[in-house]
């Protein structure tokens, strides 16, 4: 810690809407300069939890320190050290890409040298350079985006909280957008951020992964992945999709199974002793085998093993 | 500060001018009110469609029907057969019909007492009662003299002398009883109130519903800098709109302005107060623009009726007389009125100065609680 007080600390954090618990009991820390990420689900508590970080809720009870300062008592000094981009990241549409950048240098009270340099620097990061006149609502969804990061970003808060930054833009725009993160990162900022893109999670130095306003696990993305599976991955492509899960969720030796896009995984406890009796298994059963091989888990399989996803998966596929 | 609260303003003043929506409320309202109530709207009841059927067809009954014809109050269409009349009157192609029955000129010449009838369509109850009034006016005007002359024929010496009550009409501050002198005044309260409470209900609900409202809560912006943020733009458009408003009335419609600009500006002043507190409190309960627009509507209507801007408040029932003192519009049509026809000064309008900014006060600081709550 060198002296320095962790960049975001949570201890025992709880949110209620009436009787509704949004966030349930949670812990954790964020430290300088890394990428902190938070998956989870859809109404998981992700949004709520960065929202008390930045001020915006109320904790119903818990802790909830930015920069050393408690949020629910000096919310004011943490905003001077934080940059948010809500989930929807909005703008302006009906103002130009140069106005939103004015108007928010003017909210964080960016002094007016510094404020040229900046918008000139966020412009140039969003690559948005000669477009600096456009009305905003007619930017694609990749560059609002990226001009969202820059309005946040305009007064250099050393901690960064992104909410679903990539949700609703195209792949291309979203690896774009990684790099920017980490290029913040390694200048020192710290990066928070949500998603329920699982591979994301990969660039990461740290996860927690949250499921119904609890934390499932948390660590680095190896340190989950080698964690939380017990056993060994099997990819297995074949016919009938369908009727394979629902027997093979049935098959001795066969620990658990799941679909993944076409094909399914399965969790076993020898992958190499496996592989023939899964092909049989199936043969039995009219189901022809066109690929089965050992993978190395993803994130998604350590999700997936880990919060509810893996029985609404199940129900729909049923 | 000043920094921050300058980049709110012209903010707010780039939405005005982009948004559609803003932009027909601020210029929308204005012009047609002004049109309608400039042009359109009058008290007075001019051009009465009246079917007449003679059936006395006399040399008396024929001089009714023309005085009937001269008067600018009546449009005359004769008939020969009274079964005409209800479909005229269904088709509202006459409001009145007259009848005058055969022996009509008969029985004036003897002496006794002769009948018109008079059917009304009454379905505006107020135009029916105002055109019986009128025939009433005429019917009276024309008896008086059938008198004076049959008096005249019949004893001369006397008829100069006979005693007569004629009113003067004598109507002080509009001495035409222009309706346009009663209007235009009175449609700049209606004004302001519509244009200051949707701008700016929708000016914070909008943030609230596209998110850029949470985007500016984690700035270091205080409170009351977005609280005048929010407000400023649309206090300086509503004495903008007074201002214009004031001059097409005067340079246009040739309403004299009386009294001080000074007295009508502090009067706006305190209303635009008024109306600023209830657009903060209509967009405290509005999460969608959506609500915030009929919100706005459920405030406006009564408003505008209950502010003697139309119907006098004195012809309300006496409940609504009271509740009628809660509404700041009351007491700015009061002023504009007085200030325009009557010269009204501080000395006579304070009551109404002081009402207006003690609900500024409470409708402010309510609206202003209710709105830092809100943005938790
Ligand atoms: N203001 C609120 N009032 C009531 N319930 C809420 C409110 N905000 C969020 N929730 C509920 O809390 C849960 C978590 O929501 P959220 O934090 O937005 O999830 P996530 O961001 O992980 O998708 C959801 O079930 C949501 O419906
Ligand atoms: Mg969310």
């Amino acid at each position: 810690m060198n002296g320095q007080p962790q960049a975001v600390v949570v201890q025992d954090l709880v949110k209620r809407f009436g009787d509704f618990t949004a966030v349930d009991n949670i812990s954790f820390e964020a430290s300088r300069g890394e990428i902190f990420g938070f998956l989870g689900p859809n109404g998981a508590g992700k949004s709520t939890t960065i929202r008390i970080l930045c001020g915006l809720l109320h904790p119903t009870s818990g802790k909830a320190l930015v920069a050393g300062v408690d949020v629910a008592r000096e919310p004011e000094r943490v905003r001077q050290n934080i940059g948010y981009m809500s989930q929807k990241f909005s703008l302006y549409n009906d103002l130009k890409v140069i106005e939103n950048l004015r108007f928010f240098a003017g909210m964080y009270g960016v002094n007016q040298a510094d404020a040229a340099e900046r918008i000139a620097w966020a412009i140039d990061m969003a690559g948005l350079t000669g477009r600096e006149h456009l009305l905003t609502g007619t930017l694609a969804a990749g560059w609002k985006q990226r001009l969202a990061l820059g309005c946040a970003v305009l007064h250099r808060p050393p901690i960064v909280f992104l909410d679903e930054p990539t949700s609703g833009v195209d792949p291309i725009s979203r690896r774009l957008f990684w790099e920017l993160i980490h290029r913040m990162a390694d200048e020192g900022v710290t990066v928070f951020v949500t998603t329920h893109y699982m591979d994301e999670a990969e660039y990461c130095n740290r996860l927690v992964l949250i499921d119904r306003g609890r934390i499932v696990a948390s660590g680095s993305p190896l340190e989950l992945k080698l964690k939380s599976m017990e056993g060994e991955l099997l990819l297995v492509e074949c016919d009938q999709v369908g009727k394979a899960l629902e027997a093979l969720q049935e098959a001795p030796g066969v620990t658990d199974a799941a679909i993944f896009g076409h094909a399914l995984h399965l969790v076993v406890p020898d992958a190499e002793r496996a592989i023939p009796e899964v092909r049989n298994y199936l043969g039995e059963r009219g189901i022809t085998v066109s690929r089965i091989e050992q993978i190395r888990p993803t994130l998604e399989d350590v999700f997936v093993s880990l919060t509810s996803l893996k029985g609404r998966r199940e129900k729909e596929q049923a | 500060m000043l920094g921050r609260l300058r980049q709110m303003l012209i903010k707010e003043f780039l939405h005005v001018i982009r948004d559609k929506r803003a932009r027909f409320f601020l210029f929308a309202p204005p012009v047609i009110q002004t049109l309608v109530f400039g042009y359109a709207a009058t008290l007075e009841i001019k051009h009465v469609p009246i079917a007449i059927v003679d059936y006395d067809n006399s040399q008396v009954s024929r001089d009714l029907v023309s005085r009937f014809q001269a008067s600018r109050y009546f449009e005359v269409r004769r008939l020969s057969d009274r079964r005409e009349i209800p479909e005229l009157i269904d088709r509202n192609e006459a409001t009145m019909a007259l009848q005058i029955n055969s022996g009509f000129a008969r029985d004036l010449g003897k002496g006794e007492t002769a009948h018109l009838q008079v059917v009304v369509d009454a379905s505006n109850s107020n135009s029916a009662l105002v055109g019986l009034g009128y025939v009433n006016q005429v019917a009276q005007g024309f008896a008086r003299e059938y008198r004076l002359k049959t008096l005249a024929r019949q004893a001369p010496a006397l008829a100069g002398g006979l005693p007569e009550i004629v009113v003067e009409r004598r109507p002080w501050y509009n001495p035409d009883m222009s309706s346009q002198w009663f209007f235009v005044p009175g449609v700049i309260g209606n004004l302001v109130l519509v244009i200051v409470v949707t701008l700016t209900a929708f000016a914070v609900v909008r943030e609230r519903e596209i998110g850029t409202l949470e985007q500016i809560m984690v700035t270091p912006i205080r409170r009351v800098e977005f609280i005048l943020g929010k407000t400023i733009p649309f206090f300086l458009i509503g004495l903008l709109d007074t201002a214009l408003i004031s001059a097409a009335g005067t340079l246009w419609f040739h309403v004299p302005l009386n009294g001080s600009f000074l007295v009508l500006g502090a009067g706006t002043v305190f209303f635009i107060l008024c109306m600023l507190g209830v657009g903060l409190f209509i967009s405290t309960v509005s999460a969608t623009q959506q609500q915030a627009m009929v919100t706005s509507f459920f405030f406006i209507m009564p408003a505008v009726i209950f502010s003697g801007f139309g119907s006098p408040i004195s012809s309300m029932p006496e409940i609504l007389q009271h509740l009628t003192y809660l509404n700041p519009l009351r007491y700015y049509e009061v002023v504009l009125r007085s200030v325009y026809l009557k010269g009204g000064g501080f000395g006579l309008l304070w009551p109404q100065m002081a009402a207006m900014a003690a609900i500024a006060l409470v409708m402010l600081t309510v609206s202003v609680l209710r709105f830092q709550k809100s943005l938790e």
